[in-house]
This record gives C-alpha cells, sequence and structure tokens, in this order.
C-alpha cells in the first residue's frame, strides 16, 4: 500500500471528511488521494489562513476537519491558530510537508524550516516528527489524540518520509 | 444608513438563521441588537467570516450567512474564487459596503475607491452578485435566502460608528452554544 493512502486511510478511519489543501510537491501524492475518496470533501484554498477558516465552519457544522499544507504556512496562520482555533477550542490535524530538511535542493526553503519547531512550540502545539515511513504507524492515534483534546496538532513530514524530493 | 443601522433593521431576518460575524464592531452591535445561540461572533482574524460560513454551510444543509466587511473581504480576497468554485446554496455572503475599515477609525478601503467588490466576485466566478443600497438590505437579504441560490449581496452604506462595548462571552461559550443550535 502506498504512504499516501495509508494515510488518507487514517483519515477516513477516523471519519476527517473535510479537507483543504495548500499544494506542496511533496504532498502531492496524498493531496490526489484526498481529491479521489468519494468520502472526503476535498476544498482546495487559496492560503492557509482562509483554509483554516473553512476548518473552523466545517467543524462546527458536524464535520471533522484537517488542513495540509508546508511548513512555509506556520508564518501565514500564527494569529488564526491563536485566535481562532485555539482560542475557540477546535481539534486541526495539521498534516505538514516539512520542507528545508535533509535532501532539500531549494535552499530558501531551509529559512523557514529553521523557524518551523520554534513556532509551533511556542504556540504549545503538539507536534510529531515523521522521519521514516514506519512513523505514520501513529497517524491513527495522533488523530484520536487531536479530536479527543479539541486542538491544533502538527504532523510534519520531512523529504526522508516521503523517500526524497522528487529526482533529486 | 450606516452598519449598525443596517444590522438593527434586518436583525428580524438573521434571528432566524445561523449568522457568522465578522470582528470587532459588526459584531458588537449585532450582539448588542439580538444576542442569540445561533450567532457566531468572531473575536479575531479578520478576513474569515467568510471562509468560516462556507466552511459551515458546505458541512450542513441550514441556511448561513456570512456578515463580512468590505475592508475583511480585502484582507482575504482568495475567498471569492473559493466560494465561486464550491457552490453552497444555503450560503449567502452579505458584505457591508461602507468604504471605511469601520473598527479600526473609518480608515478609507480601496473599496471606497476604484476597487468594485461586486465586479471581483464576478471575476472570481461567483453567479449570484447582488448590488444593494443599504435601506434595501432586509428586502435583499429574504430574497436570497428564498432564492435558495448562493448569493453575494454588496450592500452599499455610509462609514460611521456607534460606541458600544467589546463582547466578553468565553470564546468557547459563543462556540459551543453556536454548535448546540447548529445541531438542534
Amino acid at each position: 500500500m502506498s504512504i499516501s493512502k495509508k494515510i488518507v486511510d487514517d483519515f477516513v478511519a477516523n471519519d476527517v471528511s473535510f479537507i483543504t489543501t495548500v499544494p506542496c510537491k511533496q504532498l502531492a501524492g496524498v493531496i490526489d488521494e484526498v481529491e479521489a475518496r468519494p468520502e472526503i470533501f476535498h476544498i482546495p484554498s487559496n492560503k492557509e489562513d482562509e483554509g483554516m477558516g473553512l476548518c473552523a465552519g466545517a467543524f462546527m457544522g458536524g464535520k471533522r476537519p484537517a488542513i495540509i499544507m508546508q511548513n512555509t504556512a506556520i508564518g501565514v496562520t500564527i494569529n488564526t491558530l491563536a485566535t481562532l482555533i485555539q482560542y475557540y477550542r477546535m481539534p486541526l490535524p495539521m498534516l505538514i510537508s516539512y520542507r528545508g530538511e535533509l535532501r532539500e535542493p531549494v535552499a530558501c526553503q531551509v529559512e523557514m524550516a529553521v523557524h518551523t519547531k520554534a513556532l509551533l512550540n511556542q504556540m504549545n502545539i503538539p507536534t510529531y516528527h515523521f522521519h521514516k515511513e514506519s512513523d505514520a504507524d501513529e497517524l491513527d492515534a495522533i488523530l484520536k489524540y487531536t479530536f479527543m483534546c479539541n486542538k491544533p496538532v502538527a504532523i510534519l513530514t520531512d523529504a526522508s518520509f516521503w523517500g526524497g524530493y522528487g529526482d533529486q | 444608513m450606516i452598519r449598525s443601522e443596517i444590522l438593527r433593521d434586518i436583525a428580524p431576518i438573521l434571528h432566524d438563521q445561523l449568522v457568522v460575524c465578522n470582528i470587532g464592531l459588526p459584531s458588537q452591535e449585532l450582539h448588542m441588537i439580538d444576542d442569540n445561540a445561533k450567532n457566531f461572533y468572531m473575536l479575531g482574524t479578520m478576513g474569515l467570516s467568510s471562509s468560516i460560513g462556507l466552511g459551515l454551510a458546505l458541512a450542513q444543509d441550514k441556511t448561513v450567512i456570512a456578515i463580512d466587511g468590505d475592508g475583511s473581504v480585502l484582507t482575504n480576497l482568495g475567498t471569492l474564487p473559493t466560494i465561486a468554485n464550491n457552490v453552497a446554496d444555503n450560503f449567502i455572503l452579505l458584505i457591508i459596503d461602507n468604504g471605511s475599515y469601520g473598527s479600526t477609525g473609518d480608515q478609507p478601503t480601496y473599496a471606497g475607491k476604484k476597487t468594485k467588490l461586486e465586479n471581483v466576485a464576478k471575476a472570481c466566478g461567483c453567479e449570484n452578485v447582488v448590488v444593494c443600497q443599504d435601506v434595501d438590505t432586509g428586502k435583499t437579504l429574504q430574497a436570497a435566502i428564498d432564492s435558495k441560490k448562493m448569493t453575494i449581496i454588496v450592500s452599499k452604506c455610509d462609514s460611521g460608528n456607534i460606541k458600544l462595548p467589546v463582547i466578553t462571552m468565553d470564546p468557547v461559550v459563543i462556540r459551543d452554544r453556536f454548535m448546540k443550535a447548529v445541531a438542534s
């Protein structure tokens, strides 16, 4: 089974039925899988804070949401995380491509990578880092944890986890 | 009319609907005029009223009215293509367009200058875009509800504010009672 399929299987098994995405090359396979699943309403967003607004609305409408985005989005969404998702105590699994880690070919990506965990830590956001494919075995438990505690939770997935960055 | 007068005018229509209300003075005004569990007051995140409203409309069947301002829509302009391409016929976006950032001291917005949000919405692919004058907001809103078609209303009004206190309700209380109203 592909890792993208396994990830989306875990979302479906946890009744996540509303997923917004902002694309990343590393996440292309999982976004394709989200789009393909009839159990999931996939709504691409133009910016990640907009996506979090969509997720907040869907949650209040009775759906379990999730967002899929790059780690650069942490810089975009600090205010939304603090004053919407955390302030109103809403659950939000965030599947994040952790660009700028080992095997990264684009130097600029490192500039946000070095801030990513610090920012998540500063925000008191529970953070999990998938480096090896077997790390994804915890995704089911992470999703259950997220909807248990009504918090945003970050799942960082680096290039090694995805088996390298494209054809680099 | 200024925004608070429009809200007072349309409050009887809003009363029976799920309302997501923009941050700052609009929420404070709605809270003062007709506080009830079907109102979701935004206490932060300027710009996301339309996004929260769309997500809510897509997730369940009841009519959702997102009250936004011209300044807030400009803050989150990417919302309009998302709305256009994800049609929810139970969703109404009511943009109260007073051409100014009211909550921060009535600084002019670009919507009060060259930019016409109704044209932007149409260019983004929104199909039912209605422009009305402040005094016609109520009947325009009721017609949009009755049409059961996703509608963007741009209500043109004067800038100006009334003095009123901030909302001190706990956000989790606002969210919890709103979710119960959604589910009821």
